[in-house]
């Protein structure tokens, strides 16, 4: 995420040349029928877009921001929307306090290049004085609501960027790129305001907020094909590395102090070539088998998986077939 | 699934069926036989069939993500899907059948460039089918597929298939469509969807995904002349970019290069293109539809955002007053009277509804005058004052700027969706 790349170094994007002979040459070029774009330009000319509306009509937007491919995806765009001008609002994470190391200093390494502010909630803070309790099966991803809730009242944030996909899951294929929210911060699907065109209303009540999702369009395969194209960094857990895992339900969770692998379960500890498809909480995403060690390979990979990268790597989503949809309902994303 | 990223590779389409059609069986068989159905995903499926007491994995249910709807066995809001070929790429607004989700097709059909229309090949043109090609042809969409289903249930019979085909496109055509591909399969069995039929050997056309992504977008962009609504003034005021006041938006039709005279509207000033810069990449030769960019002009006139930056050549109208076709959407009726927010492009102004001068009887297609109310699915024709000037274009050459939304300013509430200008060109369609 160096703040300007794109600028000077991608050449795919046209030669840089002065104003003068740029308009010289476009007169007689003006095209009779312009050139479609390829779909990841129109992809990023959408969620550019999605930014510059929530920028210019809320007063207070935040981009939830995980250090997650999703998130940096995000910020990448974000950038874009606003140069040469700096990102308009801030970044707020949730720290489930099971968050992978090398993530979290991803973060913050990208944070400060991308100069902006960032807020983080703890779930940890909330369990130590006792306004959460740890669940029994050791899971926290659950337990981000109420901090991202609180952080969202506190700040009096109004729109709040999200990285949700439509494609990842089925609940979430139903959503709208500008999701109105109540003051409890529930999502309501009968309830959802129509999206006809590119005209987003953002309009809300005091209390209520609009969750906004500029990658709603993109794919998993998208996702990995822009990261390439713009050649944005990750954290190095996407890339297959060893490492120590061990078999829970049926996936490779990260042994470590959050709470795994447990002896008497017969979990036993094994150092394997593995990489992350999604980053969360260190005890509900798993790791999946690889040897992909660059951008190209990874989406070689993807695109012949036969899993989707939820079913792949996520446990919180196989608690019931509406598991995504429920936590939706209750201010998750 | 092999990524593309040739250029018109993204094509983005609606569906629209009756609700024992078959659509979700369709959308599921166009998943899962171009391969986009996962493993995981499938396991689920068939381990609810199976709960159900089904024999075989009920594909419909791929689609069908909500409590409510897997409950009720129906589709009660527009979801999204995505697929892929090596050719191309889909973006699939799957939108419910039933008569009071009217409301669900035009937000689907809003932003299609192809329409998926389904028919029960037992049943043929019904007053559904009718209805689905109308909202079609209002909204503009250029090509519209039929899809005339459950052939197996018809003995794969040329003559069943034929009347159907040719009654569609006569319809169509008094709509004033452009391009109709009728097209004969079974979604339950995957003829003709993805795979060729080994039943229908009279049939030498493409099969539905075949037709797909070969169909020829690149003729569809009427509205040549040059318009970008202004999203945000980009002034960074830093050291490097001192003076730099540039005017963010998204192309919505034709192209801008420097030196292209502009009008400012609705203020009307005219200036010219100093230049273009596109997310980061300073000085780009040209913007075309489609594109986010920011273009910089050549004097210092006041731009805000809600304002367009037009072709000098070609601008818009500039009026407060406007008559519209109308799908209102809300639950809360619409009446003559009402006060309202008119959001336009990135202009949100007031409104005042001045009066209902028909609405759309769906089963006949015809206009019925002086309605009381529109109510929620209801097509109508309205009359509209706006407190400020907008600049407007027809919708049927500009569908960017020739639609807007009509809000609720109390609660936000998105109340109506509206075309700008009479409706598209056709004999059915005028009477409207």
């Amino acid at each position: 995420m160096t703040g300007l790349r794109w600028a000077t170094t991608n050449g795919r994007k046209g030669t840089r040349t002065t104003a003068a002979t740029a308009a010289s040459a476009a007169r007689s070029r003006h095209p009779a029928r312009p050139p479609r774009l390829t779909h990841l330009d129109a992809l990023e000319s959408e969620a550019v877009h999605v930014f510059r509306e929530a920028a210019a009509e809320f007063e207070r937007p935040v981009l939830l921001f995980s250090g997650g491919k999703d998130s940096i995806v995000m910020l990448h765009l974000a950038a874009k929307a606003f140069w040469p001008a700096r990102v308009p609002f801030g970044l707020l994470h949730v720290d489930t306090g099971h968050n992978f190391p090398e993530v979290l200093k991803f973060r913050d390494h990208a944070v400060a290049e991308a100069a902006v502010r960032l807020e983080v909630a703890r779930v940890q803070d909330y369990i130590d004085d006792g306004r959460l309790r740890e669940r029994a099966d050791g899971t926290r991803n659950p337990l981000q609501t109420v901090p991202l809730l609180d952080a969202i009242n506190t700040h009096r944030f109004d729109a709040v960027f999200g990285g949700g996909r439509r494609d990842e899951e089925k609940a979430r294929a139903k959503e709208r790129v500008f999701s109105l929210r109540d003051e409890f911060g529930q999502w309501d699907p009968r309830r959802q305001r129509p999206e006809l065109w590119s005209l987003y209303n953002g309009r809300h009540r005091p209390g209520e907020h609009v969750r906004v999702f500029p990658l709603s369009n993109f794919t998993e395969l998208d996702v990995w094909q822009y990261i390439e194209r713009e050649q944005i960094e990750l954290p190095s857990i996407y890339f297959a590395h060893r490492r120590e895992v061990f078999r829970r339900g049926g996936m490779w969770l990260t042994a470590g102090d959050w709470g795994g692998p447990k002896p008497d379960e017969l979990e036993t500890v094994q150092t394997r070539s593995v990489r992350y498809r999604t980053v969360g909480d260190m005890s509900c995403t798993g790791a999946v088998d690889s040897h992909a060690e660059t951008v190209p390979e990874i989406i070689a990979e993807i695109a012949a998986s036969t899993l989707t990268e939820r079913g792949a790597t996520r446990a919180d989503d196989k608690l019931s077939e509406a598991a995504m949809e429920d936590r939706k309902r209750e201010g998750y994303f | 699934m092999q990524p593309t990223t040739q250029p018109g590779s993204l094509l983005r389409l609606a569906t629209a069926g009756s609700v024992d059609d078959g659509k979700s069986t369709l959308v599921g068989r166009l998943l899962h036989d171009s391969k986009q159905v996962f493993a995981d995903q499938l396991d689920a499926v068939e381990r609810v069939s199976r709960e159900r007491g089904l024999d075989g994995a009920d594909l419909a249910l791929l689609t069908d993500g909500l409590r409510a709807e897997r409950e009720q066995g129906i589709t009660i809001d527009v979801a999204y899907r995505y697929f892929a070929t090596p050719r191309r790429r889909f973006i699939l607004a799957d939108t419910p059948g039933h008569v009071q989700y009217t409301r669900n097709m035009v937000t689907g059909a809003s932003t299609a460039q192809l329409a998926v229309v389904l028919v029960d090949a037992r049943h043929g043109v019904v007053e559904q089918t009718r209805r689905h090609a109308a909202v079609a042809a209002l909204l503009g969409v250029p090509h519209v597929v039929l899809a005339v289903n459950k052939m197996d249930l018809a003995d794969y019979a040329e003559e069943v298939f034929a009347p159907i085909a040719d009654e569609f496109a006569d319809y169509s055509r008094a709509l004033g469509i452009r391009e109709v591909t009728a097209i004969p399969i079974s979604a339950l069995r995957g003829d003709n969807v993805v795979e060729p039929s080994g039943h229908i050997d009279w049939y030498s056309g493409p099969t539905l995904l075949e037709h797909l992504e070969t169909v020829d977008v690149d003729a569809d962009q009427p509205g040549s002349a040059a318009r970008m609504p202004v999203q945000y003034v980009l002034r960074p005021q830093s050291p490097d970019f001192r003076d730099y006041r540039g005017y963010a938006g998204q192309v919505t039709a034709g192209t801008f290069a420097p030196g292209d005279e502009v009008l400012v509207l609705p203020s009307g000033r005219r200036t010219s293109v100093a230049g273009i810069d596109r997310l980061g990449t300073r000085d780009v030769s040209l913007a075309h539809a489609g594109q986010s960019v920011t273009l910089r002009l050549t004097d210092d006139v006041d731009v805000a955002r809600g304002d367009i930056i037009a072709a000098a050549d070609q601008p818009p109208r500039v009026t407060r007053e406007l008559s519209a076709t109308v799908c209102h959407l809300a639950d809360r009726p619409l009446h003559a009277g009402d006060r309202v927010l008119l959001r336009h492009g990135t202009a949100t102004v007031k409104a005042l509804v001045a009066s209902l001068d028909s609405v759309l009887d769906l089963r006949t297609l015809r206009r019925e005058p002086g309605p009381e109310a529109l109510r929620a699915n209801d097509i109508g024709r309205v009359h509209l004052r706006t407190a400020s000037p907008l600049p407007l274009d027809d919708y049927a050459e500009h569908r960017r700027t020739g639609s807007f939304l009509l809000v609720d300013e109390a609660d936000g509430t998105t109340l109506t969706a509206g075309m700008v200008g009479e409706p598209l060109g056709g004999d059915t369609v005028t009477k409207l």
